[in-house]
């Protein structure tokens, strides 16, 4: 057990697991996390903080990381390369750790071109394995990046890490996969998964590699909210594969005067029940952005509730 | 070569408020093979500065030159005479012909008219595109000749990210991704296992970011 | 000519085109071609300088324009479009330097011998009488 973190028990223990996803306000009110917290309790083994996703200023994740422990909810920290450099980022994990956050989640994070400061400076210093790397040498070796010593109590993060089968080249997208877990990641949560087809291919080469023995790996998941955001999330965000099934399902409820939400939650709920049936996929990550509400009906129909607790 | 571009025209016109003679110093090197900075670049800033002071009321006395190159002390010199002739010398080199001229004429202004936008290729006529970022750690070798800091948007090492796309990067459908290109030619030359193996952390210290940078090559010092 | 009525018009113009049009170059106001244009023939509108547009306007000319062969017709092949992207980045100068940009044209007009060469001349006169005499008059 490298940090004792309840997604690590959940998951260790063998049974299927499923975190949330929570985005902090852009602003500095508290009691916004709250209440999407009491939405996602209960019904997830730990819930992931953006940190400042989309490359919009938000509130920083380890901040609200610790008003969602308040909650009584384990949080799986973001923490991206696109705004800090080595320094800054190992000066917060220690920080993150003293807190008591025992997830993180390392990413090289989105591009600032489409946030709301497109003229920052980009700071990529590392990348998503290397981050990866320093802090898992962090956690187990007790070294910092520059290789001096880190005197006293290291940071024991639970590492995780995002794949997206759906990116290109797709030949390539299992090794990566592959790579980040020598870097040290545990856990890993995907892209949204719509394309059921392709990320069947995607999991036989990860199997075929021997990583889902290595590693957990949760595949995301989102109801879509509208027929609009459904084609956005097609046509608009790199990397997200929507087949028009997906869109023709909701034009048919639709059409039939039918709940679209509903039946965005229908689909949500039929995705999470055929990977569960892929062998490898370990759980499953419900990304329910600015819908939070709708992750407690998503897990009870899905049949994942009550949520185990392991100790 | 270095490519640059010519500032706006107002911003130009800003800089030099008050100014009565000045010199247009273009350069002979990249900025003149990419049409920024050159000898016909001169000519025409020239003519526009002289229209708008004209129909300002305010004329200026423009004095058009054209050096070989603007970063070696050598045709710089050859200013020694005149740089207190003029209000300010307008460079229309790269930046480091401005700087130099700064170094060099320390009671002369100087004014940059051109943006120095990167190194680059001339990919046909009029249209140039990065290559090189001068990281002063150069890792072409593990990645198939194609640079990862210059051309990838996020300078990952150890690409490509979950935004690449049909060939392109996730800023924009027509940035291509570097990390599909070295995919791409790294296969082709049957090389992929270079991608097994994880890229550490890269040294920045050679780069912008450890303090300016010099070379001093004793073998060639007099 | 601060006379309003008598723009100061530049027109460079090549020969071929002008050939075709008049070949007699002499006898052009007779034809009815404005007096205030001054004609500067050159061996191909693609030899038109974005230098010479400025120039011709630093020199006072209230207007100036390009007078090419059409795209297709033309003997140098590419020689007017050449001189059309000059007169754009002209007219991107002017625009920056609030100068109006219709006082710099490009025509590009038939070499079959009709009138198209003296109506632009007509049309570009016109439109200077509009414009007014170029803010750098008198200055
Ligand atoms: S790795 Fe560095 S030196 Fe080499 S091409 Fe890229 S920026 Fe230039
Ligand atoms: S899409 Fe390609 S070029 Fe763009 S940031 Fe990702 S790896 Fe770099």
């Amino acid at each position: 057990m490298k940090s004792g973190s309840n997604l690590e028990k959940v998951l260790k223990s063998g049974q299927f697991a499923v975190t949330g996803e929570l985005g902090p306000p852009k602003n500095a009110d508290a009691e916004v996390i709250r209440t999407k917290a009491r939405f996602l309790k209960g019904c997830v083994d730990a819930v992931n903080i953006t940190d400042c996703q989309t490359a919009i200023v938000r509130m920083s994740s380890i901040a609200s990381s610790v008003i969602l422990m308040e909650e009584g909810l384990e949080p799986v920290t973001q923490m991206t390369c696109r705004d800090r450099n080595r320094i800054a980022i190992q000066s917060d994990l220690l920080g993150a750790s003293a807190l008591g956050m025992k997830n993180l989640l390392c990413l090289t994070g989105d591009h600032h071109k489409f946030g709301n400061h497109p003229n920052a400076v980009g700071v990529f210093d590392m990348d998503s394995v290397q981050l990866l790397q320093m802090v898992k040498n962090m956690r187990d070796d007790k070294v910092f990046q520059c290789g001096e010593e880190l005197k006293g109590t290291e940071p024991k993060f639970f590492l995780g890490a995002a794949a997206n089968p759906f990116a290109d080249p797709f030949e390539f997208r299992a090794l990566r996969l592959a790579k980040k877990v020598v870097a040290g990641a545990q856990f890993v949560q995907t892209q949204l998964v719509y394309n059921l087809e392709k990320f069947t291919a995607w999991m036989q080469a990860v199997r075929d590699l021997g990583v889902h023995e290595q590693c957990y790996i949760m595949a995301g998941v989102t109801p879509p909210k509208s027929i609009g955001m459904a084609k956005y999330m097609k046509n608009n965000v790199p990397g997200l594969d929507v087949p028009d099934e997906v869109i023709a399902r909701l034009k048919g409820a639709k059409d039939a005067k039918k709940d679209v939400r509903e039946e965005g939650i229908n689909i949500c709920v039929d995705i999470i029940n055929q990977v569960k049936e892929i062998e490898g996929v370990a759980g499953v990550h419900i990304m329910a952005i600015e819908w939070e509400s709708a992750v407690p009906e998503i897990a009870k129909r899905a049949g994942l509730l009550p949520r185990p607790s392991v100790s | 070569m270095i490519v640059g571009e010519r500032k706006p025209i107002q911003e130009i016109v800003g800089m030099l408020k008050g100014m009565k003679k000045i010199l247009i110093l273009g350069c002979g090197g990249c900025v003149s093979v990419c049409s920024a900075g050159g000898e016909k670049e001169v000519e025409i800033l020239a003519s526009i500065l002289r229209i708008d002071r004209k129909k300002g009321g305010e004329p200026i006395e423009t004095v058009e030159k054209t050096l070989t190159r603007q970063c070696d002390t050598e045709y710089l010199e050859g200013l020694k005479d005149e740089a207190g002739n003029y209000d300010a010398i307008l460079s229309m080199a790269c930046g480091v012909g401005v700087n130099y001229l700064a170094d060099m004429y320390p009671k002369t202004p100087v004014l940059p008219a051109l943006n120095t936008s990167f190194m680059g290729v001339s990919e046909e006529q009029g249209v140039w595109s990065e290559r090189c970022a001068g990281c002063g750690d150069c890792v072409l070798d593990r990645t198939g000749g194609l640079c990862p800091i210059a051309r990838c948007s996020k300078r990952l090492l150890n690409g490509p990210c979950g935004g690449s796309q049909n060939g392109k990067c996730e800023i924009s459908p027509n940035v291509a991704c570097v990390w599909q290109l070295i995919y791409d030619r790294l296969k082709g030359l049957n090389q992929l296992e270079k991608l097994k193996d994880i890229f550490p952390v890269k040294d920045w210290s050679s780069s912008l970011h450890g303090g300016p940078r010099k070379i001093v090559r004793e073998d060639l010092k007099l | 000519m601060n006379d309003v009525n008598q723009p100061d018009i530049v027109a460079f113009c090549c020969h071929y085109t002008a050939y075709a049009c008049s070949q007699d170059l002499q006898n052009l106001p007779r034809l009815g071609f404005p007096e205030n244009v001054r004609l500067e023939i050159l061996p191909c509108s693609g030899r038109i300088s974005i230098t010479r547009l400025l120039k011709a306007f630093e020199q006072g000319a209230d207007g100036v324009y390009v007078a090419g062969c059409w795209e297709d017709t033309c003997h140098n092949i590419r020689g007017s479009q050449i001189a059309k992207k000059r007169v754009d980045y002209v007219k991107d100068v002017l625009a920056q330097l609030n100068i109006k940009p219709e006082r710099v044209e490009m025509y590009m007009i038939s070499r079959e011998p009709n009138r198209g060469f003296i109506e632009v001349a007509k049309e570009m006169t016109e439109r200077i009488k509009r414009l007014g005499p170029s803010p750098l008059k008198g200055k």
